[in-house]
């Protein structure tokens, strides 16, 4: 067990495996991880590796940043490219590819692009260039709308008025439903995601056992955690109970935070279709920007073009998304698609999934192999 | 871009805008607390911060926890950091 030496206690995760080999002796699980920050840890820490062949991870839609469809992107670097504009976004967003480029792409080319770590470095670029319209290009779960609500109130409140948001933000029940409605996938768990849940809270999960009949348990990002959450899975199997658990108590309680829930429900309001990334257009999926908000609402006050573009036909995003294929399953895996010259949204982020294996997995898997493991 | 950091109030600063000085990785910056304006946040709490905003207060272990393992994370913490030290929240 090379791997679990770098844990912090390698006791506990030697323990652990034991006790997780020992309740999946009996059948083959198949558990999702929800989240990107999960699925780097995973692969940056080898878990695959130390897990009996009988629990099998599948890497789900939880990175705000794969799940951008492409004709978002071109709307990004259409308004961008607005003259007089100043365009705003974090710096994950920067690399991801439209149909006709990327942001930085578009900054080469004389947009004026700025990378900002929060989108109140955002609204301060606003105060200090009244004079120019500058947008935020606002990404993420749960865990970062409250945030862009936030700022939006606060520009409100001190009167910012060329400060507007191009709002993508996602919400998390919507694709968990997408992927337990799915035929082509057979799941037996969740490992539920851990920031997002600080905002949104346990009980919102109640739905995957109440209705789909699969446990959901909320997990915290160290590799114990997650070796932990997969042996809290088990168990309930063992027992048979089928319920959502917590093991990120540390963080995450059972309403969340409701001053964030009641900020983001202020500000923004549910759109009825989303385009997500390899999954398509999920019902109720997405947030935009409240009518009384329509004065900082960038696709109001920019023409956007709107238009769907389709995948790149090699990239099979969607389906590393889905869970349907590992990264390395992948046509164009390593080869076409790399993180510096990336096709796919998933090879983008750290916290992709094909970016994860790129950098860390196909080291552990190496590894693994000259040990006698099997690959994984 | 997920990725949430702890770091220890240090003062609160201006409360109509929501702002308290933390302690991030050894560099102090704004962080702003609106969205824990219902826990009473003090100097000496630690915070989760993402984007600018403290997410949830934290215990002195998890957040020392939560460092050691985002510091394994490499380039992607680095760059966070890096982010947070460039951020000018006022």
């Amino acid at each position: 067990m090379r791997f679990v030496d770098e844990y912090r206690d390698p006791a506990a995760a030697r323990a652990l495996v034991a006790r997780i080999t020992e309740l999946a002796a009996d059948g083959h699980y198949k558990f999702m991880e929800v989240c990107g920050g999960h699925t780097h840890t995973i692969y940056r820490h080898g878990i695959e590796h130390l897990l009996p062949t009988s629990v099998e991870l599948v890497h789900g839609p939880g990175c705000p940043v794969c799940v951008i469809p492409m004709g978002r992107i071109d709307d990004a670097v259409a308004v961008a490219q607005v003259p007089g504009v100043i365009f705003t976004s974090f710096g994950d967003m920067m690399r991801v590819p439209g149909s006709k480029g990327s942001l930085l792409g578009a900054k080469a080319q004389g947009a004026d692009i700025r990378v900002v770590y929060s989108p109140l470095d955002a609204l301060r670029i606003a105060a200090e260039n009244p004079e120019r319209p500058v947008v935020f290009f606002a990404v993420g779960f749960e865990t970062t709308a409250p945030s862009t609500a936030a700022t939006v109130l606060k520009a409100r409140q001190d009167a910012v008025v060329n400060f507007s948001i191009f709002s993508n933000h996602v919400t998390i029940v919507p694709p968990i439903r997408a992927i337990l409605e799915s035929r082509d996938l057979r799941l037996d768990g969740f490992i539920g995601p851990g920031h997002v849940s600080t905002v949104v809270g346990q009980r919102l999960y109640r739905f995957v056992p109440e209705e789909y009949g699969k446990p959901f348990v909320t997990a915290g990002f160290e590799p114990l955690d997650i070796l932990q959450a997969i042996a809290m899975l088990l168990t309930q199997f063992s027992e048979r109970r089928c319920c959502v658990e917590n093991q990120y108590t540390r963080c995450v309680s059972e309403a969340g935070n409701p001053r964030a829930l009641a900020m983001m429900k202020e500000v923004f309001e549910v759109r009825p279709q989303f385009e997500w990334r390899g999954l398509g257009f999920i019902p109720e999926s997405a947030l935009k920007l409240r009518p009384e908000f329509a004065k900082w609402d960038a696709e109001l006050r920019f023409d956007v073009p709107g238009v769907r573009v389709e995948d790149p036909k090699a990239c099979q995003c969607g389906e590393v998304l889905k869970g349907a294929i590992k990264p390395w399953e992948c046509k164009v895996f390593g080869t076409a698609c790399t993180p510096e010259t990336p096709i796919g949204t998933c090879m983008v982020s750290s916290e992709g999934a094909c970016a994860a294996y790129y950098n860390f997995g196909r080291l552990h898997r190496q590894v693994a192999a000259t040990m006698g493991g099997g690959p994984r | 871009m997920c990725l949430g950091i702890p770091g220890e109030v240090v003062e609160l600063l201006d409360s109509n805008r929501h702002l308290a000085k933390v302690d991030v990785a050894g560099v102090r910056r704004n962080v702003n607390i609106d969205l824990l304006e219902d826990e009473n946040v003090v100097p000496g709490d630690w915070v989760l911060i993402h984007v600018g905003f403290a997410l949830a207060k934290i215990d002195e272990e998890e957040a020392q926890r939560a460092l050691e393992s985002l510091q394994l994370m490499g380039q992607a913490y680095d760059d966070e950091v890096q982010a947070v030290i460039e951020s000018q929240i006022a």
